[in-house]
């Protein structure tokens, strides 16, 4: 439908809905599901410089009202990535982003250096806030001085936009959102899991095999509505909003929030069929509430900025 | 091929402490479904899906039988689900077990509490070709007995408690060599599979996995484990939960 059509750096969203990443693995499983070229875009699961295992299971938790994570980045590393992932989602017309991630300064460099080597890959999404990694992850998304330094590094060696993906983990998510603006990104996403932890009763440990995880869910979107709001604001850049997203109703909230696309993650495990569910009822939420497009809603939430 | 499908329930009965039986209808899942494979059942309110094995089918009459333990919120609530109500399911989910057995074998299954539920389809289908079966069946107390009669309608079966409240006492570990047998099946928790695998280490066999899941269809990530394959790890959720013995580091 043309109203749900978004221009956004790199990428030529038919509609604002796209999977998040770490949810959505690299589309094979969900392409039995339904069309991938039905969504808005693909971001793919995160790839780092070599292959990586991840952490000991167990390695999710359901939690009231959201879910904790520490998967640890498993990948095939970027090379194999493009190679044999990125040849088949291109074989959907869907604008596909990759989340770069690594442990260092250099390895972020070199992955997003790597993605040059293909032409099919629309965006960068920088994973500069994975809870769930023992280096680099979020200690580069909760300083503002190295987010900038890592964002402006990748800038300087890719050819595509880069998304910096916030962590919500940071007592002033403005100033991390001002540091990578001004560090040269041309998005943010924004927001990444919550730092938590369960106790298992009946063995009286911390349920994951990591003991902390990432919540994710219904539980964390008050949470990212409110950073986006206070981003919006302050940022000119557009932001790619997620963050428990589970109804049309959510991602309007995200685009009056400031929002100019979203993704939704843990939905997908309990719903397959949840994006291309979102693309269809999306138009009459818009219209319910007085909206002729996407492009029409996006921050209208947020009275300073109009 | 793995559908969303929504499940008329039939019966749901207590079969044992804590462990319920739920009889469901569904036509797709009924004629596609092999021994092994599980539906990734969702529980109103909860987030994630639980993941639970097909313990059998009736295909004629189109039902699919599961068997849960309750042990957290979600199986506790899905215990209340009555006859009538329906439930949403992914499935049939994952790979099965190996079926292609020589006709004069002698196969040995052996469940441990709610893993013994996916041995029965898998041991009804192997009765039906006529293979030899011998159950070692290992649940906590005579409380958590479920199912022998029916294993010993399509073979030998003995039980082992932890309390010897019923059958012999002791583990199923401790009554393995007791019998001849060309292959055998075993799902239960992890360190009784540990024990299986170390004890029958050059006995060809199979083994069911249990994990916490995400997403249920191999997306996520969660349910991974280490093996020898070029990959260097195997999804449980879709790989498995069925695996070669050899093949998978428990």
């Amino acid at each position: 439908m043309k109203n749900l059509a978004m221009d956004l750096p790199g990428l030529n969203l038919k509609n604002p809905i796209m999977p998040a990443s770490g949810c959505f693995g690299f589309g094979r499983e969900y392409s039995e599901f339904y069309d991938l070229g039905e969504l808005g875009a693909v971001i793919m699961k995160a790839a780092t410089g070599s292959e990586r295992f991840g952490n000991n299971t167990p390695r999710v938790a359901e939690t009231s009202s959201g879910m904790l994570n520490a998967i640890g980045l498993q990948n095939p590393g970027v090379e194999k990535i493009i190679e044999t992932e990125v040849p088949f989602l291109e074989s959907f017309n869907v604008p596909i982003i990759a989340n770069v991630a690594g442990s260092t300064v250099e390895e972020y460099i070199a992955v997003a250096e790597t993605f040059n080597q293909t032409d099919k890959v629309n965006a960068l999404e920088l994973n500069i806030s994975c809870p769930n990694v023992k280096e680099g992850g979020i200690q580069f998304g909760t300083d503002p001085d190295m987010a900038a330094n890592v964002t402006r590094l990748v800038k300087q060696v890719s050819n595509l936009p880069v998304y910096v993906k916030l962590s919500p983990n940071v007592s002033d998510i403005v100033a991390m959102a001002k540091a990578v603006e001004v560090a040269g990104a041309d998005g943010l996403s924004m927001i990444n899991t919550l730092s938590g932890m369960q106790i298992h009763l009946p063995s009286k440990r911390p349920l994951l095999a990591n003991k902390t995880g990432g919540l994710s869910g219904a539980a964390i979107k008050p949470v990212a509505i409110r950073m986006i709001y206070e981003v919006k604001q302050q940022v000119s850049i557009p932001i790619i909003g997620m963050g428990g997203i589970t109804s049309a109703e959510d991602v309007l909230e995200f685009l009056l929030a400031g929002a100019s696309a979203v993704a939704v993650g843990t939905a997908n495990f309990h719903n397959p069929f949840i994006c291309p569910e979102l693309i269809e009822a999306l138009p009459e939420v818009l219209y319910k509430y007085g909206f002729s497009s996407v492009e029409a809603a996006i921050g209208k939430g947020v009275p300073s900025y109009g | 091929m793995m559908r969303k499908e929504k499940l008329h329930i039939l019966s749901s009965k207590q079969v044992a402490l804590d462990t319920v039986e739920m009889v469901l209808e569904n036509t797709y899942i009924s004629k596609t479904a092999v021994p092994g494979q599980f539906l990734h059942v969702s529980v109103e309110g909860h987030s994630l899906r639980r993941p639970i094995s097909i313990a059998d089918i009736d295909m004629e009459n189109e039902t699919i039988t599961i068997l849960f333990k309750i042990i957290g919120s979600g199986t506790k609530q899905l215990a209340t689900y009555q006859r009538g109500m329906k439930i949403d399911v992914l499935g049939p989910s994952g790979n099965g077990f190996n079926l292609e057995i020589r006709a004069d074998s002698t196969i040995l299954l052996i469940g441990g509490g709610i893993g013994v539920p996916p041995l029965y389809y898998l041991g009804k289908t192997l009765a039906k070709n006529h293979i030899k079966l011998i159950s070692i069946l290992g649940y906590q107390t005579a409380q958590h007995v479920f199912y022998e009669q029916r294993f010993q309608e399509i073979g030998e079966t003995h039980i082992v408690t932890n309390d010897g409240t019923h059958g012999k006492k002791g583990l199923v570990t401790d009554v393995l060599d007791t019998f001849d047998f060309d292959r055998y099946y075993a799902c239960g928790p992890v360190p009784m599979l540990q024990a299986i695998t170390a004890k029958l280490e050059h006995q060809p066999g199979f083994i069911s996995l249990e994990e916490r899941m995400g997403c249920g269809v191999g997306a996520c990530f969660a349910c991974v484990i280490p093996t020898d394959t070029p990959d260097g790890y195997k999804k449980i959720c879709k790989d498995g939960p069925v695996f070669n013995a050899q093949e998978v580091s428990l």
